[in-house]
């Protein structure tokens, strides 16, 4: 099955365009118009955060914009009744942690989605060999379940791991958890790499990019990069959608040029 | 037969697992696989038991508690977890992962930690070990348990005070995890109790079964037979699992007591986080939830995924009490006995009380988890004394 978030990825790639996904923090003020600025500066697809109680593979960047989230009230429900309003013309997937769904149950978290308008599902704590029972659901569903692959994982695990994803491959580039770094991590590409020789699916680096430029070098071998923390900075700082839209920009225009 | 292996796929019933960041997971099977080599390896599991008794004190005694089982109308006997060094069961399944960390070529090791007990035996075995150590604590029990950071900052440990979420336990473990994706090489992480994804659960139970071990072998010396039930606190269940695993396979009752702001167990919501599948408090959405109690030690909204599986077929039961009941326990204990418990086992106590009359002539075995002395200046306050000068 290839559904309609990693078919948007394809044919952007086709025309050699590298590709570009932003993470945005839902519930947090504005959020709306921070992904409407984003679609509208270029980015190719949104990953939406419904924020959870315990972020164990985000930095202090996107848990404090997800702590100030769930301090105003939002809640699983309030992200995805907002998210069915957002006609961006990009697909759009969800990025939560694996108990929002495993505790209304796999059926009814992958028809909340569909109802959203949701297209793919990114769940950091649930790895590749917890993951069947979730996949099977979602693919049923006709949610897209992107895996994560890390610079840890061995050889004999990621043919499969990339198998089993849908959307894309999301290659973490380092050690560690989200946040912008000072330069580019150099398991970044070598992970993009390994990902790239098994797998003919969209590989995207994410975690640790903090500037255009490291986007293109990332770039050099993955097919497209995910901006989070980077982003929801601007949030964070007050700088709203406008900021947003111009981040997205700048690393659309980097990325445009190559 | 319970409390032996889980499946490979780290379950015990339908709860446990591995539920952590794909970066992770090759460090939680190096650590199965090393695991498993040890403690196969004659050298270090002796090498475990030396250090624990010329270093820890192990054996610890059984003790029979003359006036409060008169008082109560059962008899009831305490394993002295509380004489154990750094003054807590604790110690048990420090010295068994620091000395596995070492073997493994690890040179640092992180915790987390509530009460702050954990924390401060991490600390001693790094020393011990010459190994760095690097401890998290919420920044609410920074402020509780502030004797403790100073302990673990003399024993050389670097203590952080976690300011995210809740700023208790549950954030602690969160920060630890994070520390621990971007540390791998060189770096183990120290779990304190029998939570977390596999093998932890099952390692730190293993460190632990020496406590039913020695228990199992004292009670039928005193006694003749097994004791008729079995009783520990649970925060996340690691000095319970150590002396249920010696009575398993005996027709003993087990009991695990939570607190009743903590019961992770008594409100039965299974659920995932830090690694696990198990009972886990949280709110109607899947948001968890903080454990409030007057003990810090037994602030953690889950509980290991074997005591889950305990309770779901029966085997072990886990009512809770509540504060004052505990506050009534420690000061009983203290002045029975001459034993001032720590508020996390005095946890365990307060239910023996409250059950008494069910329990009329029967034998009682409690884990005294841990020794009192870090509570003292909390129950100062709790019970408006003023300091003496
Ligand atoms: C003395 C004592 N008992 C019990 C506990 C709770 O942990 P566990 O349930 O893992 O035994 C603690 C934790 O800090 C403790 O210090």
């Amino acid at each position: 099955m290839t559904g309609p978030f990693e078919e948007a990825l394809r044919e952007k790639r086709a025309l050699g365009k590298k590709l570009l996904v932003v993470y945005v923090t839902g519930g947090f003020e504005n959020w709306e118009a921070s992904v409407e600025a984003a679609a509208a500066a270029g980015a190719d697809a949104i990953e939406i955060g419904i924020p959870f109680s315990d972020p164990v593979m985000d930095g202090p960047v996107i848990q404090q914009a997800s702590q100030i989230a769930l301090d105003r009230g939002t809640t699983p429900l309030s992200v995805l009744q907002a998210a069915a309003d957002l006609d961006t013309g990009i697909p759009h997937a969800v990025m939560t942690y694996y108990n929002l769904a495993h505790n209304p149950g796999h059926e009814r978290f992958a028809a909340s989605l569909v109802r959203a308008g949701i297209s793919a599902a990114i769940l950091p704590d649930l790895p590749y060999v917890e993951s069947a029972p979730w996949r099977e659901v979602a693919a049923k569903a006709g949610i897209e379940t992107v895996m994560l692959a890390a610079p840890t994982t061995p050889d004999h695990r990621l043919g499969d791991l990339c198998a089993a994803a849908h959307g894309f491959v999301y290659a973490v580039g380092l050690l560690g958890v989200t946040g912008e770094r000072s330069a580019l991590a150099d398991t970044a590409t070598k992970i993009a790499a390994r990902c790239k020789a098994v797998t003919d699916k969209p590989v995207l680096v994410g975690v640790g990019i903090g500037s255009p430029a490291q986007a293109v070098e990332a770039c050099t071998v993955a097919d497209g990069v995910i901006i989070g923390s980077a982003l929801v900075r601007q949030m964070l700082d007050g700088h709203g959608a406008a900021g947003v839209g111009q981040l997205v920009s700048s690393y659309r225009a980097a990325l445009d040029e190559g | 037969m319970v409390m032996i292996e889980p499946t490979p796929d780290g379950r015990f019933g339908e709860f446990g697992g591995r539920f952590v960041p794909e970066t992770l997971i090759p460090a939680c099977e190096e650590l199965e696989v090393a695991f498993r080599e040890a403690w196969a390896d004659p050298t270090f599991v002796d090498d475990f038991h030396r250090v624990l008794r010329d270093y820890g004190g192990r054996p610890s005694p059984l003790t029979e508690c003359f006036r409060l089982s008169k008082q109560l109308g059962c008899r009831v006997l305490l394993k002295r977890e509380d004489l154990n060094h750094t003054g807590s069961h604790k110690i048990n399944n420090v010295i068994g992962q620091a000395l596995l960390a070492q073997r493994m070529g690890k040179t640092r090791l992180v915790a987390e930690t509530g009460a702050g007990q954990h924390g401060v035996a991490t600390a001693t075995a790094a020393a011990l070990l010459d190994m760095d150590c690097k401890v998290y604590m919420g920044a609410v029990d920074v402020k509780r348990q502030s004797l403790n950071v100073f302990r673990m900052q003399l024993l050389g440990a670097e203590v952080e005070a976690v300011k995210s979420g809740s700023q208790t336990l549950k954030d602690a473990v969160n920060e630890a995890l994070r520390d621990w994706v971007a540390t791998l090489e060189g770096t183990h992480y120290c779990l304190g109790t029998v939570m977390g994804p596999h093998p932890y659960p099952w390692m730190v139970r293993t460190f632990h079964h020496v406590i039913g071990d020695e228990a199992n072998e004292q009670c039928l010396a005193l006694t003749g037979t097994d004791p008729d039930v079995v009783v520990a606190c649970i925060g996340g269940g690691s000095n319970a699992a150590g002396i249920f695993s010696g009575f398993a396979s005996s027709e003993s009752r087990l009991v695990g007591v939570e607190p009743a702001g903590g019961a992770a167990v008594g409100r039965g919501v299974p659920g995932v986080v830090h690694g696990m599948n198990s009972y886990l408090m949280q709110d109607e959405v899947g948001q968890v939830q903080e454990a409030k109690s007057i003990s810090a030690g037994l602030d953690y909204p889950g509980v290991g995924p074997e005591h889950a599986f305990l309770a779901s077929i029966g085997r072990a039961e886990y009512p809770s009490v509540n504060d004052q009941e505990v506050i009534e326990a420690f000061q009983l204990l203290s002045r029975t006995e001459g034993i001032i418990p720590a508020l996390e086992t005095a946890h365990a106590i307060a239910w023996v009380v409250r059950e008494a009359k069910n329990l009329q002539g029967q034998t009682v075995l409690i884990n005294l988890s841990g020794r009192g002395d870090k509570d003292v200046d909390q129950m100062m306050e709790i019970l408006n004394v003023d300091r003496v000068v």
